[in-house]
C-alpha cells in the first residue's frame, strides 16, 4: 500500500498544482489568467479529493496501527525523519480537508475577482499543509505543517479580507504565534528527553508525571488558541468577519480542528497523567465557552460573527468530549469535529451566498428572503438544524455521544454543557427568522436571485454528507472505533505504569 | 406492512416537498397543488388502513412485532438500531395518529384551498406524521428522542407556516425553544439511563429494572435514588412536549398555525407524546413513587390551572388550546396513580373529540372569513347547522356526558385517582372534578357565544357565512363517529374486564398499585360526581350567557384582579420574559462588549500591542544620543547581573 505513496502524493499534488499556476499561468490578460487559475485549481483539488478516496476504501478498520506509512531519512544527524501515516483518528480529517478545498475553490468562482491566481495558489498550498499536518508522524514534520498553514491563511485574510483585515490578521497571528512558541519549546524538551522525534515512539516515551505537567501546559497554550477555547477565542470572530467566504470555510471547517486533533494526538497519549490532572480545568473552560459564547452569539448583529461564536460553542463540546476520556466522549468529539467541519463550512458558505449579492453581513439588512430564495431557505434550514443538533443530522450524533460520555465522567458537566443545546437553538432560530422569514420589504432585496446551479453544486456534497452522518453514522464511527479504544487502553496502561512507578519510589 | 405504514408518509412528504419547488403559475400550479394533495392524502389513507390491520393483529390478537432496520449508533457499549417496535401500546398510538392525521390531511384540502403554498403544507403534515410514527415505534430511547425532536421540528415549521406574520414566527420559535428545555431533561434522562443500565434499548432496560430498583446515582457528592432521578428527568421532557404547567406557555401561542395543524399536532397527537412516554416507560416509573407523585401533582395542577384560564379567553382556538392543556393534565395524573391504561384511554377518546372540536372551530373560522374572536360571533347556528351539531358532539364528549366518548374515559381517570387512596390521588380527584365543572362551563360558553344570541359580526362577514364543503365535513363526521362511540367500544378492552389481556406486557403496573382495579369499586357518588358537575357547568354557562347576559361583565368588573390574572394566563409569559429572555439578551450583550471587548481583548492582544507601542516609544526616547545615558544604563545592567549571579550561586 505504501508503495503508492498515497499520503505524500496527496500533499504533493496540490503543491504541484500551485506551482503550475505560479509558473505557467503568466501570459494573457488578467481575465484569462484568472479563468485558467480557477480551472487549474479546481481540477487539482478535485483530483486530490478523488485520489484521497482511496484512503476511504483501502483503510483497514480493524487495526489501530498507523496505515499508509511512509518513512524517509531526512536529517539523520538529528534523528529526524520524514514520516507520515494515518490512523482512525486522523484519516477522516484528511478526507475532510480534501473535500472542503474544491468546495472552497468553487465557492470563490465569482466572488473573488482580484489576484485570482494568487488566491488559488494560497488555497492549494493550504490544502497541502492541512493534509501534511493530519498525517505527520514526526513532531518536526508536524510542527512545520502546523505553523506553515498559518501563512497562507494569514495572507488570505490580510489580502482578500474586509476593511479591518489588517487588525484581524494581526490578532490571529499574535494569538497563534504565542501558543506555537511554547509548543516549540516543549517539542525541544521532548526530543531532549526521549531522544526521538517520532510520534508513535513518543507515545510510549513515558514522560515523568512532573515533566508531563509542563509539557501539557505548553501544548495546551498552542491547542487552546487553535480550538479556540475561552478566553483565547477573541481572534476567531474578527478573523471570520474579515476573511473572505472561502477563508472562513477552511478556517472553521479544518483549521479549528487542529487544536482538537492535537489534544488527541499529543496531550492524551503522551501526557496521560497530566491530562487527568487538568481535566477539571478543561471541563471548566469548555463549559464557560459553551454558555458564554452562546449568549454572546445571541446578541450578535453580524451573521458571520454569530456563526463564529457558535463555532466556539460547538468546539467547547469537543473539548468536553475529549476529556471525558471514555469511548463515547472521544468518538463524539471526533464526530463533532467532522460534522462541525461540514456544518460550519456550509453555514459560512450560506452567508457568502447573500454577501455576494448584497455585500452586507448585517442581519438587519435582510429579512423575508424565503419569498425570493426558497432553495436557499431550505438549504439554510437544513444546516441550521444540523447546527442545533437535530437528530437525523450529523450534528446530533457528535453532541449526543459527547454528552453521554461527559455524563459518564461527571453528570454535572453534561448537564451544564447541555444548556448549550437549548441556547444554540435560540440563537440559530432567531438568526434564521430575521434573515429568512417575515415580509420582504427592503428595496435592495426585491430583485435578489435564488441560488445558481454552481452554488447548488457547492452545497450538494455537504447536504449529502450531513444527512448521511446523521442517519447512518456507522460509516464513520467504524473507522475510529479501534483507534479510540487503543488510545484509551494506552492511556490506562501508561497511567498504571506511572502509578506503579510512584508506588515503587515510595 | 409495518415499515410501509411508517415510511409512506415520509415518502409522500419528500415528493410533495419537491413539488413545492416546482415553478408554476395559474392552471399548472393548480395541477401541482392537487397532485400534492392526492399524493399525501393517499399515502396517509393507506398508512391508516395498514395501522388498522396492525391494530387488529397486534392489539386484538396480541402479537407484538419488532422489526430492526439497521444500525444507527454504535460506540463502545452503546449500540442502537433504527427499529419498528409495535406492541399493544404502540398499536393504539398508531391507530390514533394515522386516523386523525388522515382525516386532517383530507380536511386540509378544503381548508387550505385559498393558500398559495399547498404542497409545502401537505409535505409538512406528512413529515410530522412520519416523525410521530417513529416516536411511537421506537425500540430504544434515542429513536424516541429522534421522533420527539422531529415532531418538534414539524410543529415549528407548521406554527410558522404563514411566515409573513411576525406573531407566527415568534410562536414557532417559542414552541421550539420551550420544547428544547424539555428535551434537555429528556436527553439527560437518557444519559442517566445509559449509565445505570448500560443500554438504551427499551426491552433490555425493562428486563433489568427490578434489579436496579434500589440503585443510587451520585451527583456532586450527593446520593440519589437512581430511578427517581431518571424518571424525573425524562418527565421534564414529557412536560415540555405535553405543555404541562411551567412548560405550557408555547401551546396557546402555537394556535398561530393553520387550524388543521392545531387539530393534529396541538390536540390529538404530538402533545400526547408525553403521556405516551410515561406509559411506555411505566416499568421505570413504577419503581419510583416520588416520580409518580410528581407526575400526579403536575398533571392535576395543570388540569385545574388551564381550565381556569380557558373560562375567560376570547379566541376560539385558544379556549380549545387551554382545554387541551387541561385534558393532558388528566392523562398525566391517571398515569401518576398507575392507571396508565386509563390515561391512554383518555388520550384516544380525547384525540377524536378534540380534533373534532378544533376542525369544527376551523369550519367556523372558515365560515366567518378568518375571524377567531368569539366576541365577534354569535347567532350563526342556523347558517352552519352541520358544524354546529358537530361542535355539540365534540363538547358533549369533552364535558363527559354519557354516552359520548369522554364520559367513559374521564370517569375512569377520576375514579382511579380516587381509588388510589393516596393523598396525592385525592388531590388529583378533587381538582379533577372541579376542572370537569369548568370544562363543561367553558365549552358551553364557547358554543353559546359562537352560535347563539344576537350576532356581533359585521354585515359583510355575515353575508359570507356558509357551510364548509364536503371534503371538510366528511373528515369531521369520521371524527364525530369516534367521539361518539370510541369510549363505549373501547371501555372493556382498555380499562375494563379485558384490559389485562389487551395490554399484555406493554404496560407494567406493580401489584401494589391497585388504582385501576379499585376504580371499578368506588362509591356511587364518586361515579356520578363528574356527570353532575358536567351538567352543572353546562347549566351555569346557559344561565350566564343565554339569560343573565350582563352577569359575566359584572363578575369581571367585581373581581377585576382575578379576571385580569386569568385573562393574562397567570402572567407566565411576562414572568419568563423577565426571568430568562431579557436577562439572556442583556447578558449576551454585556459578555460580548465587556467580556470579549474590554477585558479579554483589552488585556490581551490590544493591551499587549498598546504596551509594545508604548515601550517602543519610550525606548525611542531612551535613545537620546547622550553618552552618559547609555553609560548609566550599562552600569545599572551590570549591577543587576552581578547581584543575580551572586544570589544564585550562594543559593
Amino acid at each position: 500500500m505504501s508503495s503508492l505513496h498515497i499520503l505524500s502524493s496527496l500533499i504533493l499534488i496540490p503543491l504541484a498544482g500551485a506551482a503550475f499556476i505560479f509558473i505557467f499561468l503568466t501570459r494573457g490578460d488578467e481575465k484569462v489568467i484568472a479563468r485558467n487559475a480557477r480551472w487549474a485549481a479546481l481540477w487539482t483539488s478535485g483530483f486530490t479529493f478523488l485520489w484521497s478516496l482511496y484512503l476511504w476504501f483501502a483503510f483497514d478498520r480493524t487495526t489501530a496501527d498507523f496505515q499508509f506509512v511512509e518513512r524517509q531519512e531526512w536529517m539523520p544527524a538529528y534523528n529526524i525523519t520524514y514520516y507520515v501515516g494515518v490512523d482512525g483518528i486522523s484519516v477522516l480529517f484528511v478526507l475532510l480537508s480534501t473535500l472542503l478545498t474544491p468546495v472552497c475553490i468553487l465557492s470563490a468562482w465569482e466572488a473573488v475577482t482580484t489576484r485570482v491566481k494568487e488566491y488559488m495558489i494560497a488555497f492549494l498550498l493550504m490544502e497541502a499543509m492541512m493534509i501534511g499536518m493530519f498525517s505527520a508522524l514526526d513532531i518536526v514534520v508536524f510542527y512545520l505543517f502546523f505553523e506553515a498553514v498559518l501563512i497562507p491563511m494569514f495572507l488570505i485574510i490580510g489580502v482578500w479580507g474586509g476593511p479591518r483585515r489588517v487588525y484581524a490578521a494581526f490578532k490571529f497571528f499574535l494569538y497563534t504565534l504565542l501558543g506555537s512558541v511554547l509548543m516549540l519549546l516543549a517539542l525541544l524538551v521532548m526530543y531532549q528527553t526521549a531522544g526521538t522525534t517520532e510520534i508513535p515512539e513518543l507515545m510510549n516515551a513515558g514522560f515523568h508525571p512532573d515533566l508531563q505537567i509542563w509539557l501539557w501546559l505548553a501544548f495546551f497554550a498552542s491547542f487552546a488558541v487553535k480550538v479556540p477555547m475561552w478566553p483565547v477565542h477573541t481572534w476567531l470572530p474578527d478573523a471570520h468577519v474579515e476573511a473572505p467566504t472561502a477563508g472562513s470555510v477552511i478556517l472553521a471547517g479544518v483549521l479549528l480542528k487542529f487544536g482538537g486533533y492535537g489534544f488527541l494526538r499529543f496531550s492524551l497519549p503522551m501526557f496521560p497523567d497530566a491530562s487527568v490532572v487538568f481535566t477539571p480545568l478543561m471541563f471548566t473552560l469548555s463549559i464557560i465557552a459553551v454558555i458564554y459564547t452562546s449568549l454572546v452569539a445571541l446578541a450578535q448583529e453580524d451573521m458571520k460573527k454569530l456563526i463564529a461564536y457558535s463555532s466556539v460553542a460547538h468546539m467547547g463540546f469537543v473539548t468536553v468530549g475529549t476529556f471525558s476520556l471514555n469511548q463515547q466522549g472521544i468518538e463524539g468529539a471526533i464526530y463533532q469535529m467532522l460534522s462541525h467541519g461540514v456544518v460550519s463550512a456550509a453555514l459560512f458558505l450560506i452567508v457568502g451566498v447573500v454577501y455576494d449579492r448584497i455585500h452586507s453581513r448585517r442581519i438587519s439588512d435582510y429579512g423575508g428572503l424565503v419569498h425570493r430564495m426558497p432553495v436557499y431557505g431550505l438549504t439554510f434550514m437544513l444546516f441550521m438544524l444540523a447546527s442545533v443538533g437535530l437528530p437525523g443530522t450529523g450534528g446530533f450524533i457528535g453532541e449526543f455521544l459527547i454528552l453521554l460520555g461527559a455524563f459518564k465522567a461527571a453528570p454535572w458537566v453534561a448537564a451544564l454543557t447541555a444548556t448549550g443545546v437549548v441556547l444554540s437553538a435560540a440563537y440559530m432560530l432567531y438568526l434564521y427568522r430575521r434573515v429568512i422569514f417575515g415580509k420582504l420589504t427592503r428595496e435592495s432585496l426585491q430583485k435578489i436571485s435564488d441560488m445558481s446551479r454552481r452554488e447548488v453544486l457547492v452545497f450538494a456534497p455537504l447536504i449529502v454528507l450531513v444527512l448521511w452522518m446523521g442517519i447512518y453514522p456507522p460509516s464513520f464511527l467504524d473507522v475510529m472505533h479501534v483507534s479510540v479504544t487503543n488510545l484509551i487502553e494506552h492511556m490506562e496502561t501508561a497511567r498504571a505504569g506511572a502509578d506503579a512507578l510512584a508506588q515503587a519510589a515510595r | 406492512m409495518y415499515t410501509a405504514a411508517v415510511f409512506l408518509p415520509l415518502l409522500a412528504s419528500a415528493i410533495a416537498g419537491f413539488m413545492a419547488f416546482l415553478p408554476a403559475e395559474g392552471e399548472k400550479k393548480h395541477t401541482i397543488d392537487s397532485w400534492s394533495q392526492w399524493l399525501t392524502c393517499g399515502a396517509l389513507l393507506i398508512s391508516m388502513v395498514l395501522s388498522w390491520v396492525i391494530f387488529k393483529s397486534v392489539a386484538m390478537d396480541s402479537q407484538p412485532v419488532t422489526i430492526t432496520l439497521f444500525t444507527w449508533i454504535d460506540s463502545g457499549t452503546l449500540e442502537l438500531n433504527w427499529a419498528i417496535k409495535v406492541d399493544q401500546l404502540t398499536a393504539v398510538m398508531m391507530f390514533v395518529v394515522t386516523t386523525v392525521s388522515a382525516m386532517v390531511h383530507v380536511y386540509s384540502i378544503g381548508y387550505m384551498h385559498h393558500d398559495g403554498s399547498i404542497p409545502r403544507f401537505m409535505s409538512y403534515l406528512s413529515l410530522f406524521t412520519f416523525f410521530m410514527l417513529m416516536l411511537v415505534t421506537a425500540d430504544n430511547l434515542v429513536q424516541m428522542f429522534f421522533g420527539w425532536e422531529g415532531v418538534g421540528l414539524a410543529s415549528y415549521l407548521l406554527i410558522g407556516f404563514w411566515y409573513k406574520k411576525p406573531e407566527a414566527n415568534a410562536a414557532a420559535i417559542k414552541a421550539f425553544l420551550v420544547n428544547r428545555v424539555g428535551d434537555f431533561g429528556f436527553a439527560l434522562g437518557i444519559f442517566a439511563t445509559y449509565v445505570l443500565f448500560d443500554t438504551v434499548h427499551l426491552d433490555t432496560i425493562f428486563g433489568a429494572v427490578s434489579g436496579k430498583a434500589d440503585a443510587t446515582i451520585i451527583v456532586l457528592g450527593t446520593e440519589f435514588h437512581a430511578l427517581t432521578v431518571i424518571c424525573l428527568l425524562l418527565f421534564v421532557g414529557a412536560m415540555g412536549k405535553s405543555a404541562q404547567l411551567g412548560l405550557h406557555t408555547w401551546l396557546p401561542d402555537a394556535m398561530e398555525g393553520p387550524t388543521p395543524v392545531s387539530a393534529l399536532i396541538h390536540a390529538a397527537t404530538m402533545v400526547t407524546a408525553g403521556v405516551f412516554m410515561v406509559a411506555r416507560l411505566s416499568p421505570m416509573f413504577e419503581y419510583s413513587d416520588t416520580a409518580l407523585t410528581v407526575v400526579t401533582l403536575v398533571g392535576a395542577s395543570t388540569a385545574i390551572f388551564a381550565a381556569t384560564i380557558g373560562c375567560v379567553q376570547n379566541d376560539i382556538k385558544r379556549v380549545i388550546a387551554y382545554s387541551t392543556c387541561s385534558q393532558l393534565g388528566y392523562m398525566f395524573f391517571a398515569c401518576g396513580v398507575s392507571a396508565y391504561s386509563a390515561g391512554i384511554f383518555h388520550l384516544m377518546t380525547h384525540a377524536f373529540f378534540k380534533a373534532l372540536l378544533f376542525l369544527g372551530a376551523g369550519s367556523v373560522i372558515h365560515a366567518m372569513s378568518d375571524e377567531q374572536d368569539i366576541r365577534k360571533m354569535g347567532g350563526i347556528w342556523k347558517m352552519i347547522p352541520v358544524t354546529y351539531a358537530l361542535m355539540w358532539i365534540g363538547s358533549l364528549a369533552l364535558a363527559g356526558i354519557p354516552p359520548f366518548a369522554g364520559y367513559w374515559s374521564k370517569d375512569i381517570v377520576l375514579e382511579a385517582a380516587f381509588a388510589s387512596h393516596t393523598g396525592i390521588g385525592q388531590y388529583a380527584f378533587w381538582l379533577g372534578v372541579l376542572a370537569a365543572l369548568l370544562t363543561a362551563f367553558y365549552s358551553w360558553r364557547l358554543i353559546i357565544l359562537t352560535f347563539h344570541g344576537k350576532s356581533r359580526a359585521d354585515e359583510k362577514v355575515l353575508a359570507h357565512v356558509h357551510e364548509s364543503p364536503k371534503v371538510m365535513i366528511v373528515p369531521l363526521l369520521v371524527l364525530a363517529t369516534g367521539a361518539v362511540f370510541a369510549g363505549y367500544l373501547g371501555y372493556e378492552g382498555f380499562v375494563g374486564r379485558d384490559a389485562v389481556a389487551f395490554w399484555g406486557n406493554s404496560i407494567l403496573v406493580l401489584p401494589t398499585h391497585t388504582a385501576i382495579e379499585a376504580a371499578h369499586h368506588v362509591p356511587a357518588w364518586v361515579k356520578y360526581a363528574p356527570l353532575v358537575v358536567g351538567i352543572a357547568g353546562i347549566s351555569l354557562a346557559y344561565f350566564m350567557y343565554m339569560y343573565a347576559t350582563s352577569l359575566p361583565k359584572m363578575l369581571a368588573e367585581a373581581w377585576r384582579p382575578v379576571y385580569l390574572f386569568l385573562l393574562n394566563k397567570w402572567y407566565f409569559d411576562e414572568l419568563y420574559d423577565f426571568l430568562f429572555v431579557r436577562p439572556a439578551m442583556r447578558l449576551g450583550k454585556n459578555l460580548w462588549k465587556t467580556g470579549d471587548g474590554d477585558l479579554i481583548d483589552g488585556l490581551g492582544p490590544d493591551g499587549l500591542s498598546a504596551v509594545v507601542m508604548d515601550v517602543g516609544r519610550k525606548t525611542a526616547r531612551l535613545q537620546s544620543g547622550y553618552l552618559y545615558h547609555y553609560a548609566f544604563a550599562m552600569l545599572v545592567g551590570v549591577a543587576v547581573l552581578v547581584t543575580w549571579y551572586i544570589l544564585s550561586s550562594t543559593a
